[in-house]
């Protein structure tokens, strides 16, 4: 399950080599040309994504489980007629193309089933638990970010040097273990303590009960987000170090580079004011779509802390399993990637003036 | 990427071999050359090793139970290095037997990674139109995918067990191959002795298996070195969500018996340590076996690692 | 005092443990508002020398000798002074303009750049400058909003030749800067050159493989081959009456327009330039010299007065050899491959 890029933003090289018959006429600049078509392009891409995802959801939730009936009812003494009452509330009776056709449209309407173990509206339960989440998610997608890069521009421009070495050594050995076990020795240093050092960070959860609101529950949920953050930082910021670093390396042999410095200016400057630039694009797109592996991070980090976002309600419908609820987060889980990939192409069509033009 | 072992061999009992055996040569001295190689190679060696080994001085006295008598949960101590389980099982042999189920299935998700995005990336390069485009979609959007969601709900509706998790597995990691080996296939099928083959008649199984297979291979094998060590994260992952087979050993269990045991609010280090270790151990091997195998072959495309 | 006078550069690559030479000894001397031309093959150490003069070459580059400009060694002076040397007082003309501007900048900010760096002004003065200096090129002063992308070759060109006089530099060194363009192009844009240093009276050294450029807009002419110069003098008698077998063949290489002769019979140069570190004993271009004598091979060769003003690094020019005529004893050329044109040193 890597999560490598997959949009084609490649920025394409309008820049015919080679002589030319005559000078062409300078072309204005207007970076709203072409902008509302490939708007509608990427969006239309996006929608036909999400398309997919709801043919699989439907594949994997109705066509595959065999009888749902019965792990529904699983331990539960239920006569036959029960049993056929519920097929026929479920809709299981129908034909195929009907099933599918109220599968979205339920959808559509907000309509994700009822949770087996909560015996609560699915969506409910997805909204309850998605601020955590995207608190976690977002804390540690930020200083990840900042980290990696402020590392990776580091490392890639002196590529080879002790400190490069050393911080892609942390990064190799960071990424080749599982995130929840890094978790878990977190929890067992800081919250449980071993040995002579006790534990003094919270062992879950995001908030102690009965603590005020205002400024004190701000702080309470900020101790109980201190070690699943930084569980997940340790994992993901690697990525962004590699990512930026390959960037820099990538744009250490520009010629644009070699005219900076003839122009006087330091090591430092040629690097923050002509390399970073370029080399930012790209990793601008790649953060975004490393997104999709931030997601697979959360689920078993929200676990370990018993953090209650999303992550955490998938593994709850893993344990019985609650069919309606693990559609429920599939298709949340991949609407909120497909997104995220839309942002990330309009993002580099916004910032690379490149592709701008186009 | 040598093009002479699939040059083809027009006269009937002509010998092909010493081409391929100089490569070779040239090959293991490049990949001596490389100390990163050679120390995840000897890892893999190590571990291969003590995992087939295993049986022979850990018996069901040792894993079972009902049968075993040591103190439960405790740290580590002369008899027991690793110290015990809740269970009073020795954490270091269950580490060394897990290595068997942890390594088989990363091994087994791997070759069905492996088979399924070769196919889709050879299928996808070679023919164009319909075909070759839709494969391509399919693969862009199994990419962009979150694996996690999509390999849990798979194995859970699949249920428990080893065959969920290596299908769930292979289902989420082929797209990246697939990707690799439909770039490689397009670039192999560009070169003139394709055209040559067609013109001599070659059908299209014929060039496909014949012709771009064999320059593909060595991208797949790099490629497969480094799925196996995503593999065995993967495995462990979906294991310690609950959806492995309970009754066997693998690090992934080991740790999740150490989460839902209570070994965790009871301090017990010495049962989360090890198995995730031998883990990044292990992946550690493979990554830097991979990557020395990746800089033999084509060094030129490694951007300054 | 001069305003550049280089001595005994030498600049060499380290690869691993091997150093391979690039540029071998090259003195040379340079008057304010004067033009050089160096010309030379790709791989014979123009480009790497000139870089070499600002100490613009990557750390693997080993460089002795003495660069005294303005009677200041710049390759011993202190970085803070190098830098502020840069661009202010010498600046360069890269080729290739596209990827030699930061494409994701707007020219004018490309173009302040300079200006804010090393002059005293505020940010509108700068702007107002750039306007200026783009004008002056020919493109009109509204572009500076633009981005590199959005201009064809030649305007790029013109550009980096704006950006260049930014600081009203003494010297500018055009490394190729009309390779690349096609030929109304190129015409357009060495006139531009020219112009603008003659005004400004500022010194150039201009480097191309073409000797015919360098003929029209350069006073003097250089060449040099395999790290060495081998034959110098006023251009136009350079061009026209070679005294270096390399230089007869570099002359020849390219068609004269207009010439009906030249164009009926191209002359090339078999064989491809020695490698840096095969050079032996001897004349290097020996062995590629359609008049080598036996003496070529053994006795050293060093730049030998061949006229007013000129000189060559052939033994025929000594007097010794003077009455050789044409008497090549050395090995029949390998079969007609023309001279390597056109890319980067």
């Amino acid at each position: 399950m890597s999560a490598t890029g997959t949009t084609s933003t490649v920025a394409p090289d309008p820049l015919g080599e080679g002589g030319e018959a005559s000078e062409r006429a300078p072309r204005p600049s207007s970076w709203s040309t072409g902008l509302p078509r490939y708007l509608a392009t990427k969006i239309l891409a996006a929608v036909v994504s999400f398309a997919v995802t709801l043919v699989i959801g439907f594949v994997l939730f109705n066509l595959l489980p065999s009888n749902p009936v019965a792990t529904m009812t699983h331990g539960r003494p239920t006569s036959q007629a029960q049993m056929t009452q519920l097929r026929h509330q479920l809709g299981l009776d129908q034909s195929l193309p009907h099933r599918f056709a109220t599968f979205v449209g339920n959808v559509f309407t907000g309509n994700l089933g009822t949770s087996w173990q909560f015996q609560q509206s699915v969506t409910s339960l997805i909204a309850e638990r998605l601020w955590p989440t995207v608190l976690l998610m977002g804390t540690a997608t930020v200083i990840s970010v900042l980290l990696g890069l402020w590392l990776g521009i580091r490392s890639g421009w002196r590529h080879g040097s002790l400190f490069d070495k050393l911080a892609s050594s942390v990064s190799l050995g960071l990424w080749s273990v599982p995130t929840f076990w890094l978790g878990m020795i977190l929890l067992i240093m800081f919250a449980v303590g071993v040995g002579p050092l006790s534990g003094f960070l919270p062992a879950g959860g995001m908030v102690d009960p009965g603590v005020a609101s205002g400024l004190p529950y701000v702080l309470n949920v900020g101790k109980h987000l201190i070690l699943p953050c930084l569980t997940m930082v340790l994992v993901i910021f690697a990525q962004y170090v590699a990512i930026m670093r390959s960037s820099i390396i990538d744009e250490l042999g520009s010629p644009y580079l070699l005219t900076a410095r003839a122009k006087g200016l330091t090591d430092d400057q040629v690097r923050r004011r002509h390399a970073v630039p370029n080399a930012l694009l790209p990793s601008v797109t790649m953060i975004f779509l490393q997104l999709g592996g931030v997601v697979s991070g959360a689920i078993t980090v929200e676990t370990v802390f018993s953090w209650p976002g999303l992550g955490y309600l998938s593994y709850q419908a893993l344990q019985v399993p609650d069919l309606p609820l693990l559609e429920g987060t599939f298709i949340v889980f991949s609407a909120s990637v497909i997104i995220m990939n839309l942002l990330a192409d309009v993002a580099y069509r916004i910032l690379d003036p490149r592709v701008r033009a186009q | 990427m040598t093009s002479t072992a699939t040059e083809p061999v027009s006269r009937p009992g002509a010998t092909p071999a010493p081409p391929r055996q100089h490569a070779l040569r040239r090959f293991v001295r490049a990949f001596a050359a490389r100390p990163s190689g050679l120390v995840g190679l000897g890892i893999l060696l190590v571990v291969a090793g003590l995992a087939l080994c295993a049986p022979l001085f850990i018996g069901n006295d040792q894993l079972n139970v009902v049968m075993v008598n040591g103190p439960t949960l405790a740290p580590p101590s002369g008899g027991y290095p690793l110290g015990t389980d809740q269970a009073g099982r020795s954490i270091l042999l269950l580490v060394i037997w897990g290595a068997r189920s942890s390594l088989s299935i990363g091994i087994m998700a791997t070759a069905l990674t492996m088979l399924l995005g070769s196919s889709v990336g050879l299928l996808a390069g070679h023919y164009g139109g319909w075909i070759g485009k839709g494969l391509m979609h399919l693969t862009d959007w199994f990419i962009a995918l979150p694996g996690l969601p999509l390999a849990m709900s798979l194995a859970a509706v699949m249920g428990q067990g080893t065959a969920s998790i290596t299908v769930a597995i292979g289902v989420t990691s082929w797209a990246s191959t697939a990707r690799l080996v439909r770039a490689q296939t397009l670039s192999v099928e560009a070169r003139p002795f394709i055209e040559r083959a067609r013109a001599l008649g070659a059908g299209n199984t014929q060039v496909m298996l014949r012709h771009v297979l064999p320059n593909v291979t060595p991208l797949i094998l790099v490629s497969s070195t480094l799925t196996v060590a995503s593999a065995i994260l993967s495995e462990a992952t979906l294991t310690f969500l609950g959806l492995g087979d309970p009754t066997s050993v693998s690090w992934g269990s080991m740790i999740n018996s150490a989460f839902s045991g209570g070994a965790v609010t009871a301090g017990a280090w010495w049962y989360l340590l090890p198995p995730g270790l031998a883990i990044l151990i292990v992946v550690l091997g493979f990554t830097l076996t991979g990557r020395a195998v990746e800089h033999v072959l084509n060094p030129r495309a490694v951007n300054g690692r | 005092m001069s305003l550049l006078k280089v001595r005994d550069l030498r600049v060499s690559y380290r690869t691993g443990v091997r150093e391979s030479p690039a540029v071998r000894g090259v003195d040379l001397t340079l008057e304010r508002g004067q033009t050089l031309g160096l010309a030379g093959e790709s791989g014979s150490g123009k480009s790497t020398m000139a870089l070499a003069l600002l100490r613009l070459l990557p750390p693997s580059a080993k460089v002795t000798g003495q660069v005294l400009f303005q009677d200041e060694d710049l390759l011993t002076a202190k970085w803070s002074r190098l830098r502020a040397v840069r661009w202010s007082e010498a600046s360069v003309v890269f080729q290739g303009a596209m990827s030699a501007l930061n494409p994701v900048r707007t020219i004018g900010d490309q173009l302040m750049e300079p200006i804010l760096l090393h002059e005293k002004v505020g940010e509108k003065a700068a702007r107002r400058r750039a306007a200026e200096l783009l004008e002056n090129v020919g493109v009109p002063a509204r572009r500076l909003r633009s981005y590199p992308h959005e201009f064809s070759g030649g305007q790029r060109q013109r550009i980096m030749i704006a950006m260049a006089l930014a600081c009203r530099p003494d010297l500018i060194i055009a490394d190729e800067p009309t390779t690349a363009l096609d030929v109304m192009v190129q015409a357009q844009i060495l006139q531009l050159l020219t112009d603008l240093v003659r005004e400004q009276g500022v010194a150039v050294i201009m480097i191309s493989h073409d000797l015919s450029v360098l003929t029209q807009t350069c006073d003097r002419l250089a060449v040099m081959y395999a790290g060495r110069m081998v034959e110098h003098g006023p251009s136009e008698q350079v061009f026209a009456d070679p005294r270096h077998p390399y230089t007869r063949a570099l002359a020849g290489a390219f068609p004269t327009i207009g010439d009906p002769s030249s164009r009926r019979a191209p002359t090339g140069l078999p064989g491809d330039p020695p490698s840096p570190g095969s050079l032996g004993a001897g004349c290097s271009f020996a062995p590629r010299c359609p008049e080598a004598v036996a003496a070529c091979r053994t006795r050293e060769v060093d730049l030998w007065p061949a006229g007013p003003r000129r000189e060559s690094a052939c033994l025929r020019v000594l007097p010794e050899f003077a009455n050789l005529a044409d008497q090549p004893v050395a090995d029949q050329p390998v079969a007609n491959q023309p001279v390597k044109e056109g890319g980067a040193v």
